[in-house]
């Protein structure tokens, strides 16, 4: 067990140095910081001079050493926007994207597991056909789409909720959250059931597909035998066995959530790391863009590494058939 | 040529085809899509307008609501955008480009996933545990924020737009080749003709790969709505296509502009005629997997 983490650990280091190696390559090489930060009119010995001072007349791999020193001892560089440590930006902003993915998997669960049980129960009935194509609908809606027709029918037509910004937020238990209040709360609705759709769509899948298999059971028919209602076979033993892989997909799927939070939070106007990345990108804010690749990168890896090694030690099968 | 053959003697794109025919709402479905994509390859027949034709397009015709008639008496069926282009005709130009854009992505993907994933299930060993590795680092990762990440440091264009879907979606191609080729592998067939002394390209490609089929029709088809899906988001965020090849993403980023001004057919219409695009491709899919692979994980 210990080797095969090591091991997995390994090849995580490999893969975050690979990582900031294309972005290095890409975001500082490829282009031409000096063309940014130097007048048009700049003469020759101004750009040498400039470039000596941030290092930029050294050979390639003697920046990237730099580089990679410096983000080793936490020196991610400045924000040209904020002119602030870009680190402490996403800091800032990433509380609010959690806030959003957190709710929106907790909505996806109790939608998404309850319409699943509901269609897996009566497999080829109308219900289940429509839960199904239901779900297909779900995950083939534009993300972005589906959240300006929320927008517009609920802030612009209907008028009920708010369409924009993240609204007041009070301090529980010293996290800042929109919860507290009921401002807050409301701004929460729409970007949330947008983040959240496409996903209940995959746990209905992931339900059914679960009852589906989970019934024709030794263990459901000796329920039966035992004269258990219905009720209590599917909620209490079925309901037991699918909650594995629900959970387990679910720990993968907070990562996309966290990716797809980029486009709600761009819709919604959330003052989340999306909202920052596209502002960046737009802005040309370099630091803040390599700082949030480095950043979500190493925050998968870190996700992808926990689901393996809980995946390794519910079976131990995939230890010795991973090399 | 029996490698080509299920058991039935039935080829898989007939049995596909069947399977189609014999839903209702699959073969609906999937006549929608083909009305698509005949609408999409003839847009510059049937289109009222050429929305990219400066000449044509009139400005003092902008916002012009559905059904509104042009000074020339042409009639406007979904409206005008904020330049006085025909919504109707700028959304079949739209789906012609978001088509080719998908449907290339998914091609190039499905080729180069197969080769990989042929490669890595024939020859084994180190170059399968390299292969592999790989795709589950891809997979692990969100397909958008690849697609961002790679569009961000290399820069926008239509076609590195396509080679940010192919490189995030070539995984998904070569891990189900890999599965089916390693089952087939171990088939009687395949040990028949090694002893005939085919060379192994030939045993890849014209004994395994047909065999393999099954899975790839599906995923192909999915991947295809998914590349569509994932193109749309990404010119809506502005990194995507360049404005000079509008896909129906960057005319919804368009009409998103003024949605809140109460001009909603700017971005209803080709939201919706996106959504119809990517939801027929998808149940033509969901049915392929039910037709030729049962037990493929959803």
């Amino acid at each position: 067990m210990t080797a095969f983490i090591i091991r997995r650990a390994l090849q995580a280091v490999v893969v975050l140095f690979l990582t900031a190696l294309i972005v290095f390559l890409g975001v500082y090489a490829i282009g031409d910081p000096l063309e940014i930060l130097l007048p048009g009119d700049a003469t020759e010995a101004e750009r040498a001079q400039v470039a000596a001072s941030l290092g930029l007349d050294q050979p390639l791999p003697v920046q990237f050493i730099g580089f990679l020193t410096d983000i080793l001892s936490g020196d991610f560089g400045r924000s040209f926007v904020y002119n602030r440590p870009t680190i402490d930006v996403i800091f800032e902003r990433f509380p609010a994207t959690l806030e959003l993915v957190v709710t929106a998997l907790v909505l996806s669960l109790l939608i998404g597991i309850p319409l699943g049980l509901w269609a897996g129960m009566k497999p080829r009935s109308a219900v289940d056909e429509t839960i199904m194509t239901g779900s297909i609908l779900g995950f083939s809606l534009p993300n972005f789409w589906q959240g300006m027709m929320l927008i517009m029918i609920f802030s612009v037509w209907l008028g009920w909720l708010p369409s924009t910004g993240r609204g007041d937020t009070a301090t529980v238990l010293s996290i800042r959250t929109s919860f507290a209040t009921w401002d807050g709360f409301t701004h929460l609705i729409l970007p949330a059931i947008n983040l959240a759709l496409a996903q209940i769509a995959l746990v209905i899948r992931l339900t059914r597909t679960g009852v589906q298999e989970t019934t024709p059971l030794d263990f459901v028919r000796f329920a039966r035998a035992r004269g258990l209602t219905e009720r209590r076979i599917l909620l209490v033993h079925v309901m037991k066995n699918i909650l594995i892989p629900i959970v387990t997909v679910l720990g993968i799927e907070f990562g996309s959530l966290i990716a797809f939070a980029v486009v709600t939070e761009t819709i919604f106007a959330w003052p989340g790391i999306g909202k920052l990345i596209i502002d960046s990108i737009n802005a040309l804010d370099r630091p803040v863009i390599v700082t949030y690749i480095l950043f979500i990168v190493t925050m998968f890896i870190v996700i992808n590494l926990l689901v393996d090694i809980l995946y390794s030690l519910i079976d131990p099968r995939i230890r010795v058939r991973q090399p | 040529m029996s490698a080509k053959r299920v058991i039935g003697g039935e080829s898989t794109v007939g049995r596909a085809l069947r399977g189609i025919a014999a839903s209702r709402k699959a073969s609906f479905a999937g006549a929608i899509c083909l009305i698509l994509i005949l609408a999409a390859i003839s847009a510059p027949v049937i289109a009222p307008q050429d929305p990219y034709d400066l000449t044509e397009i009139d400005f003092f015709d902008s916002r012009l609501p559905p059904w509104s008639e042009s000074r020339d008496g042409l009639i406007y069926v979904l409206g005008t955008d904020t330049q006085g282009r025909d919504m109707f005709s700028a959304m079949l130009y739209g789906l012609r480009t978001s088509l080719a854009v998908g449907v290339t992505a998914g091609v190039l993907a499905l080729l180069i996933g197969t080769a990989l994933g042929l490669v890595a299930a024939y020859l084994g060993g180190r170059w399968d545990n390299f292969i592999m590795r790989f795709v589950d680092l891809m997979l692990g990762f969100p397909t958008i924020l690849v697609a961002l990440m790679i569009l961000v440091i290399f820069g926008q264009g239509t076609w590195k737009v396509i080679l940010a879907l192919v490189f995030v979606q070539w995984a998904y191609f070569a891990r189900a080749v890999r599965g089916t080729a390693l089952v087939e592998a171990a088939k009687d067939y395949v040990e028949a003709a090694r002893c005939l002394g085919l060379s192994t390209s030939r045993i890849l490609f014209g004994h395994l790969l047909p065999n393999c089929l099954p899975p790839l029709i599906v995923i192909g088809t999915i991947q295809v709505a998914s590349a569509i899906a994932a193109e749309a988001t990404l010119s809506f965020l502005g990194i995507g296509l360049p404005i000079t090849e509008p896909s129906l993403g960057l005319l919804i980023a368009n009409g998103y502009q003024v949605l809140l001004a109460g001009l909603y057919w700017m971005s209803i219409y080709p939201g919706l005629l996106l959504l119809v695009l990517v939801f027929s491709i998808n149940i033509v899919g969901d049915r392929l997997r039910e037709v030729l692979n049962p037990r493929l994980a959803t």
